[in-house]
């Protein structure tokens, strides 16, 4: 029997990184806000102190923050005409579980996405003719610019303490800062992190090439910081244990160390953790979300009913509950009709290791963090002439290594036996001598209508709801960039005075065992016609106005940089659309 | 509930007339009227200067001033009384000058005597008029009807009468008087930490008996499992590296640039000092700076005596990412250990207890991030724990005896007992 909790004014599914904003923001505007959130509660000293963190076998091999797969799981194919199966270990991605989603173990690579990435089909088709692109992709524009997103950049950017070097302020292009990026209003709120070795002097290879390197931006505090809310974060320690990791030194912005404190004070805020979300509510007409219902941990369901409804779990989980719900019209790749699982992208990752003379590089691969780094954005987006290589998309590239961690530092020269004397003895000499950047080309994958979302015929997850079904490939679009990228990445180790470099290129077909990144993006995106898009430029959804949802899920492809910045911004952007202009009338804040 | 509130309206409603009758004043004007609200919000402020909430109110409890919560000392446990005007359970049928005897004098209506654990030896410094306007504003909060049986204490402890005895030997009644020789400013100061802020209460060392050692006023003593530490003025042990402003800020916002304050000082912040004005909190600071200490400096551990090499390691290995290679840590975020005085107090109980079993912070409006210290007890043998301490101890200026496994060994144990 469904237990009946009393009405809220707003529920939020998952407080992640974008729950926590929109729950801080609605809170802030005085609505008695409840989030619900599957995995634990979880907090600094208490769940990855700096006592034990260090733990590459517990976090980074067994996965201790992640969703456990025997919770629930999705299962994968390549191509439509496959049967997919369940994914029991985690490989490509990483979902993430519990209070701070993947605010806990991400990097906290805060970059903004460029201008003409969110015209991109506008953009790519001016400047290279429609039939430039490949038939079968389904890019679009996202119905939002980049000068709109630019305030709220800003705001995720003070809010994280981000350390970086501008690169172009108003429109004036700034030494020793990414020349490619959006104008940005004013600085970054902490400097740049410092570099070690291997990072400066990818820097001073990039330059003889001619390239423009910068820092990466970072969300580890280059230095003691203190956001707007009055919360402070600690000068990162280069420990090398960020990615996978909790920060256990209040050193990587995350939802608990710039948000979730202030949120817990206010009185009209309450979390249930351990709770699963299994379905939105909605009433009779369809069109209106009535509230959610969840699960505990006792198996006690429970009806939380509510005014307005905030979908912020991850990408893969946001269109399962619109599917299951029944929200919007599921894509049909046959028919080319329906949205929830259109668009659905990933991420195209390559990377080189090279090898240097001990006798003259000793790099200590140990010292870093999650985002520290120096890369160059010459070959991003449309950055450069893509006439010529007969493709689309690109990323950006650098030397970001982020640890040195032992078990999975363990680079030896191609030849190397597996195992045995010889194994150790090219270890030890190669563990300070080599280079391996964590995601060293960060390529953009553009969607298509065969990469797609949908519920799985065959498998149920323990409430006997169908599990999601990934259907995805690489394209040759992709591949393309990717070895473009991959060989111009190569050159600038080669021009670091590398003895040998070995390239790694992404092959197809798409490897759901191998890790890329946990960007999953897609499945509900948004933009400004309801036969394409789940939700509008305001992330509303278009069949159910008092349902907002959050996230990569909205990206209609994925750019070649990292997601969060930009869906946090859109948290932001989104946020203040509902304070100012869907509170005083609440329906569509776009006719389409 | 309705009922009970009728009557009390009622009893005042008499009173204020009958007063009114005999001083030619507004009624409103008088200490006791319902109308006055002046009065009524001076005793709301002297109620939170004086946390009467930290032991009156039960925090698991949904009414405040409702009592109930165990206040624990050294012979036992006693209940906080029900201080809401609830006329069954609560002091709703006291006259003013019985809330007055019983706060400032010990005594309660039926002639029995408090236990110390209601600090009536400080508070018998208040003024009058404070502790009547405290009165007036609990007489507005809700009546409660909580049967509190105070007295949880074991045999001899649970013999009330013995306490004349007690009060004969460490309670000096009186309010208290100002120093025309100091400020305005200090004699404020004074006066709310002497009495109202009842500091000695948790921070001067008390006898075998619970009475003040009145020669060392201040200079910390162990209470629940923590030590309150020295704040006196003192170089070595107390607050003589704190500027005044480093004072109200821990006293506002539960942190500066120095320490954070956890366990029964982050609640005190959290109920009553994060409350106060700003004026208060830097008379108070004021005050304390002229606090003599009398703690001498101690001896330095030599830095290659055995324990502080091994504590010196591990240290560097398991402290150092957060307070830093040279102890500053990181100001209202990660406690400056090289700066704190309270490293090196004079019985090392909140150093042990903070590292077996970490800290959480208190979390202020001023200071919302409420930083832990995790635990370290799961990790670190009695010896290590004894090592790391005595370097923290040794360290930076600070000089104070090596400790001991045994003595880490039986903090273990105390600690193991308790949930806090």
């Amino acid at each position: 029997m469904t237990r009946q909790l009393p009405k809220k004014d707003v529920v939020i599914i998952g407080l992640g990184w974008t729950g926590s904003i929109m729950a801080n923001e609605l809170a802030e505007e005085g609505l008695d806000v409840v989030a619900i959130e599957r995995g634990p509660w979880r907090d600094t000293a208490t769940d990855y102190p700096p006592n034990y963190v260090q733990d590459e076998l517990r976090y980074r091999i067994r996965h201790e923050l992640f969703l456990q797969p025997d919770q629930t799981t999705f299962t994968f194919r390549n191509k439509m005409d496959q049967r997919a199966l369940p994914i029991r270990s985690w490989g490509a991605f990483m979902p993430p579980n519990g209070v701070g989603g993947g605010g806990v173990h991400w990097n906290a690579e805060t970059w903004r996405f460029l201008p003409s990435d969110f015209v991109l089909r506008t953009h790519l088709t001016q400047r290279y003719g429609a039939r430039f692109l490949p038939t079968d992709m389904t890019i679009q524009d996202w119905g939002i610019t980049y000068d709109e997103l630019e305030p709220h950049y800003d705001r995720f950017e003070y809010l994280c303490g981000t350390s970086g070097t501008a690169g172009n302020l108003k429109g004036e292009i700034k030494e020793g800062g990414n020349p490619f990026e959006g104008p940005r209003s004013r600085p970054y709120p902490n400097p740049a992190q410092q570099q070690p070795f291997s990072h400066t002097l990818f820097a001073k290879g990039a330059r003889e090439l001619g390239y423009k390197p910068f820092p990466q931006p970072s969300g580890n505090m280059s230095q003691a910081y203190t956001n707007p809310l009055g919360v402070r974060l600690g000068p990162c320690t280069y420990c090398g244990f960020c990615e996978w990791f909790g920060c256990a030194n209040y050193s990587k912005a995350s939802p608990q160390t710039t948000i979730l404190p202030v949120l817990v004070r206010r009185r009209n805020f309450q979390v249930r953790d351990q709770s699963e979300v299994t379905r939105i509510n909605v009433d009779s007409s369809g069109k209106r979300a009535t509230g959610v219902t969840f699960v505990d941990t006792s198996g006690t369901e429970w009806e939380q009913p509510a005014d307005l409804v905030i979908l912020s779990a991850y990408t893969v989980f946001n269109v399962q509950l619109l599917l299951l719900s029944g929200i919007g019209k599921p894509y049909d790749p046959v028919a080319n009709q329906g949205v929830i699982g259109r668009n659905f992208t990933h991420q195209t990752i390559s990377d080189v290791t090279s090898f240097f003379d001990p006798a003259k590089f000793t790099f200590n691969p140990f010292i870093a963090s999650g985002s520290i780094g120096m890369c160059i954005d010459e070959f991003n987006g449309d950055n450069f002439d893509h006439g010529p290589h007969g493709f689309v998309g690109g990323g950006y590239m650098g030397q970001v290594q982020t640890n040195g961690r032992p078990i999975q530092t363990t680079p030896t020269p191609p030849g190397t036996p597996k195992w045995g004397a010889k194994w150790k003895q090219a270890v030890r000499e190669s563990y300070q001598s080599s280079l391996k950047p964590g995601t060293g080309v960060h390529g953009s994958m553009y969607s298509y209508r065969d990469v797609y979302l949908d519920l799985d015929p065959t498998y149920q997850d323990r409430f006997k709801r169908p599990l999601m079904r990934i259907t995805m490939d690489f394209h040759d679009n992709e591949l393309k960039q990717n070895a473009f990228l991959t060989d111009k990445f190569a050159e600038i180790f080669q021009a670091m005075g590398a003895r040998q470099v070995v390239k790694e290129y992404r092959k197809g077909p798409y490897d759901i065992t191998d890790y890329q990144t946990t960007h999953l993006c897609g499945g509900a995106v948004m933009g400004t016609d309801p036969k394409t898009s789940a939700i509008n430029r305001y992330l509303q959804s278009w069949d159910v106005p008092n349902l907002f949802v959050m996230g990569a899920s909205g990206f209609p492809q994925n750019a070649g940089y990292n997601p969060t910045g930009t869906l946090a911004a859109l948290a932001f952007w989104s946020a203040q659309a509902i304070r100012s202009r869907y509170l005083k009338s609440p329906g569509p804040l776009v006719h389409a | 509930m309705r009922e009970g509130l009728g009557k009390r309206c009622a009893t005042l409603a008499a009173g204020a007339a009958a007063i009114a009758l005999a001083v030619p004043l507004r009624a409103a004007d008088h200490p006791g009227s319902r109308q006055n609200f002046a009065n009524i919000e001076r005793g709301r402020y002297m109620a939170v200067a004086a946390d009467c909430a930290a032991c009156h109110t039960d925090p698991h409890a949904s009414s405040a001033y409702s009592g109930g919560r165990p206040i624990e000392t050294p012979f036992g446990s006693v209940l906080a009384a029900n201080i809401t005007p609830d006329r069954d359970t609560g002091i709703g049928s006291w006259t003013d000058e019985q809330f007055d005897t019983a706060v400032r004098l010990g005594k309660l209506p039926d002639g029995k005597r408090l236990y110390p654990a209601m600090p009536y030896p400080y508070y018998t410094k208040m003024s009058k008029e404070d502790v009547l306007a405290i009165r007036a504003y609990l007489n507005t909060v809700p009546p409660v009807h909580n049967d509190v049986d105070s007295n949880q204490l074991p045999f001899p402890f649970n013999i009330r009468s013995a306490m004349w005895f007690w009060d004969a030997l460490y309670f000096n009644p009186g309010e208290f008087q100002a120093d025309g020789a100091q400020s305005a400013e200090w004699n404020r100061g004074a006066y709310l930490v002497e009495g109202p802020g009842h500091c000695q209460a948790c921070h001067t060392p008390k006898s075998f008996l619970g009475g003040d050692k009145t020669r060392q006023p201040l200079e910390g003593y162990s209470i629940q499992a923590w030590f309150a530490p020295n704040i006196t003025n003192d170089e070595s042990r107390g607050l003589g590296h704190w500027s005044n402003t480093d004072i109200t800020d821990f006293l506002k916002k539960g942190h500066n640039r120095i320490a954070g304050a956890a366990g029964p000082m982050g609640e005190e912040i959290a109920d009553s000092s994060s409350q106060l004005t700003d004026a208060d909190l830097t008379s108070m600071a004021v005050y304390l700076k002229t606090r003599p200490g009398q703690s001498p400096a101690g001896t330095r551990l030599a830095a290659n005596d055995s324990m502080m090499v091994a504590g010196a390691a591990i240290y560097q290995d398991l402290c150092s990412a957060c307070h830093r290679g040279d102890g500053h840590g990181v100001a209202y975020l990660i406690p400056d250990l090289a700066t704190s005085s309270a490293v090196a107090s004079r019985e090392p109980t909140s150093l042990i207890r903070v590292v077996l079993r970490g800290a959480q912070t208190v979390a202020t409006k001023d200071e919302p991030t409420g930083p832990s210290m995790p635990s370290f007890g799961w990790q670190l043998t009695d010896a290590q724990v004894a090592a790391v301490a005595t370097y923290v101890r040794n360290s930076w200026g600070h000089a104070a005896p090596a400790l001991t496994s045994g003595a880490v060994h039986s903090a273990r144990e105390r600690l193991a007992e308790r949930t806090d």
